[in-house]
């Protein structure tokens, strides 16, 4: 049986073509890279369009962006960076790349599929990017595309045809991720190799299994309000428009639909959606805090079952997106309620990084940054989403700056911390190269000290009565005053970007002339590690690699060394692992 | 004449082909629940008098019907019996048919009593639409299982395209289940 498998390896790895290893290739650590590096690209964009309307909002009076072309940039901005950068790259690239070498698989459960899937993404990014040169220019109506805005051609230059380009191009993202996440969950479930249980998995694992359940029954609802509205513009359906509509001085022809409906199915996949893309992050976060204060994860146990509290109720507190949109005082209450309890599994979370950086022998690399970097953000963030998940508080700051200091700091930044700590842990896996330290330092302080002076002082705005999505605040007298802080915060922004062309330059510069890396330059102790840098196709040679302990055996109390990898047999003198 | 040895699925990869079937299931039933959820949010349980409630019944049972041939097909072939198996798809193709022609039938009616601009329509046409096409994915995909099995293949030992395809046909079933009550009969 090990034979003949062997003997389909070596026959598949004979019959490769250039097509078949590097384009339509079936490997996941290369559709991992596919997606990864697609992302980061379109990173790159989103980040150039923030660039662009911040200039806008510093400096108002020299009109950079006409109104409909501001609308258009926040609304793609916002699109291209939950779709296209933060999804993809963790719920694409790190999972596909890490999953089967962490529990010890030879590929993902279904290989052709998961080339599907990346190619499936690929498609929809045409549309995306082809709304761009259509007339009217990209959709105007935020990346929530509320109806009526998104609905009716005639509301916005941006509803015509770009927003009829954009909902396809998420429709065929929502199959993209179906395909994605039904392989990552089966793969998790049934390809872990011999010694692996649930509780001997990765946090990194964990994290990628909880957001690819969320994905696999939260897509799907988006995909149906995408279809629904879809069906409204181009079919003559009422989903979404109520009767007796008024735009532009026309009585709207719509028999009475509902805009409440699309905010219902937004946001019953939207607020899970946040949770698809800080789980894998928190995951990630954990395995390298773990492996650079050379300490167990405190509690994990608990890590694992505050990840499975956090997607459960994440499916009962979409709510909250909704408390201005009016609904029954007491639903808000039970609505707030849920969503306050998330502050608990949180709060564990935080909790036990604290505790396993606790008396550490910390190191601190540049993926360490980053890591650390990432709980600073989440707290910096998570905390104003007690005062945002209550509904008297949240009423006056709704659709405020407020907000969106909030989630840009505990989802956004936060998740691409996240990233970047992935990156500099696990690039010489990738490329069998590391990253440069001195330029990953740069990227690390611009990137930190442009996202706390870019965001923060969102609060202040928010409080000040800023209102999101405005193209000219000037045009308010009491907001007038606040230009000088939106200066400073379009600056600081800048940094950001600057430490994002750092990071491309770090890469390429390292691709070509890196410190080469051998297969465990971090001395970590999962089986991605067991292998060579970058893995061979299927992983291993020779036999899949046994499992004999836990994830975290740093520091064991007799051994030889500081870490006990998950695949070496029990030294003798060593007291037992778990 | 069954497929060569190496082509087969092995009961890993059957488990694994099982599995990812399932979750493919579970969020295609997250995609019906959100159609359906939009026809309560918006009309409650409001439906229209001149609904053709025979022919609504009749689709219903035909659709009901065929899991039954289907599942008789699945379990034929997995006894070795090749002819009860083609008969037995042919009966669920059959009555797929059946099922599509009256939803056409219900189509011509209904764009004359409720068009799809209107309350009703919306959520009727929405629903039935991605419904019909499930219905007609499912039946080509039975047609090419049938044609497979006329040529020879599947065996005892080696029918998961059949299984598949059956599962897959139950579930189309059962979301029709939840679909009709929720325009014929509520209200």
């Amino acid at each position: 049986m090990a034979a003949a498998a062997e003997a389909r390896v070596h026959a598949e790895v004979h019959r490769e073509s250039f097509w078949t290893r590097y384009v339509f290739s079936q490997d996941h650590k290369v559709i991992g890279l596919q997606y990864l590096l697609t992302s980061l690209f379109m990173a790159l964009v989103g980040g150039a369009l923030a660039m662009v309307f911040r200039t806008q909002l510093a400096w108002p009076q020299a009109g950079v962006l006409k109104a409909d072309q501001y609308l258009a940039a926040v609304s793609m901005h916002g699109t291209i960076m939950i779709f296209f950068v933060l999804t993809p790259a963790l719920l694409g690239g790190f999972a596909n790349f890490l999953v089967p070498l962490k529990i010890g698989a030879r590929d993902m459960a279904f290989p052709f599929v998961n080339m599907l899937s990346y190619w499936v993404f690929a498609l929809s990014i045409v549309p995306l990017v082809a709304s761009f040169f259509v007339p009217g220019g990209p959709l105007n109506a935020g990346w929530t595309a509320y109806p009526p805005l998104s609905a009716l051609p005639q509301a916005a230059p941006g509803s015509g045809l770009g927003q009829t380009l954009w909902l396809l191009s998420i429709a065929i993202f929502c199959v993209s991720s179906l395909l994605g996440s039904l392989n990552y969950i089966t793969t998790i479930l049934v390809m872990r190799t011999r010694g692996m249980s649930l509780l001997r998995m990765p946090l990194t694992v964990w994290g990628i299994f909880v957001a690819a359940v969320l994905a696999l029954l939260t897509f799907p609802v988006l995909m149906a309000a995408g279809i629904l509205l879809l069906f409204d513009r181009l079919a003559g359906t009422s989903f979404f428009v109520p009767a007796g509509l008024v735009v532009g001085g026309q009585v709207i022809q719509h028999t009475g639909g509902n805009p409440l409906l699309w905010q219902h199915l937004f946001w019953f996949f939207g607020h899970p959606e946040v949770y698809i893309v800080i789980l894998p992050p928190m995951g990630i976060v954990s395995d390298v805090i773990a492996n650079f204060a050379r300490k167990p994860v405190f509690g994990y146990p608990a890590m694992v079952a505050s990840m499975l509290a956090i997607g459960i109720l994440s499916f009962l507190v979409w709510g909250h997106h909704m408390f201005v949109s009016g609904m029954h005082p007491l639903l808000g209450t039970g609505f707030a309620v849920t969503t306050l309890l998330i502050a608990v599994p949180s709060a564990v979370k935080t909790f036990n990084w604290l505790a396993t950086l606790w008396r550490g022998k910390l190191y601190y690399s540049t993926a360490m940054l980053f890591a650390l970097g990432f709980v600073s953000l989440f707290v910096a963030g998570g905390l104003t989403g007690i005062h945002l998940g209550n509904a008297p508080v949240d009423i006056p700051l709704h659709d405020t700056y407020y907000v969106v200091g909030h989630f840009h700091l505990v989802m956004g930044t936060a998740a691409v911390f996240g990233i970047f700590a992935g990156i500099y842990f696990w690039f010489p896996k990738m490329f069998g190269r590391l990253l440069d330290e001195g330029l990953g330092r740069v990227h690390f302080w611009l990137t930190l000290v442009g996202v706390y002076g870019t965001f923060f002082p969102m609060y202040y705005l928010g409080m000040a009565g800023m209102h999101r999505r405005i193209y000219d605040y000037r045009a308010f007298p009491f907001l007038s005053h606040l230009q000088p802080l939106q200066v400073f915060i379009t600056l600081s922004a800048f940094l950001i970007f600057a430490g994002g062309l750092v990071l491309a330059y770090n890469m390429l510069r390292s691709l070509a002339a890196g410190r080469p890396a051998d297969p465990n330059p971090w001395r970590g102790t999962t089986l991605e590690w067991s292998t060579k840098s970058p893995p061979p196709h299927h992983n291993w040679h020779g036999e899949v690699p046994e499992v004999y302990r836990g994830p975290y055996e740093y520091s064991v109390p007799g051994a030889s060394q500081d870490y006990l990898p998950q695949w070496e047999p029990q030294p003798a003198g060593v007291r037992a692992g778990h | 004449m069954h497929r060569p040895e190496a082509a087969r699925l092995s009961p890993h990869e059957l488990y694994n082909a099982r599995l990812g079937l399932w979750l493919f299931i579970v969020s295609e039933a997250a995609l019906f629940s959100a159609f359906i959820a939009a026809r309560y949010l918006n009309l409650g349980t409001q439906r229209p008098a001149e609904l053709n409630q025979p022919l609504g019944l009749a689709i219903t049972a035909a659709l009901l019907l065929s899991s039954l041939t289907a599942y008789r097909a699945e379990t034929c072939i997995a006894h070795g019996d090749r002819a009860g198996f083609l008969r037995n798809t042919l009966w669920t193709l059959l009555l797929a048919v059946v099922f599509l022609v009256g939803v056409v039938a219900e189509w011509v009616e209904a764009f004359h009593l409720f068009p799809p601009g209107t309350r009703y329509g919306t959520s009727f046409f929405s629903l039935t639409g991605l419904h019909g096409l499930h219905v007609l994915s499912g039946a080509v995909l039975l047609l090419g299982v049938y044609l497979h099995g006329r040529r020879g293949r599947y065996g005892p030992e080696d029918y998961w395209p059949v299984e598949g395809v059956v599962k897959y046909w139950h579930f189309v079933d059962v979301a029709w289940v939840f679909i009709y009550p929720t325009l014929y009969l509520v209200g």
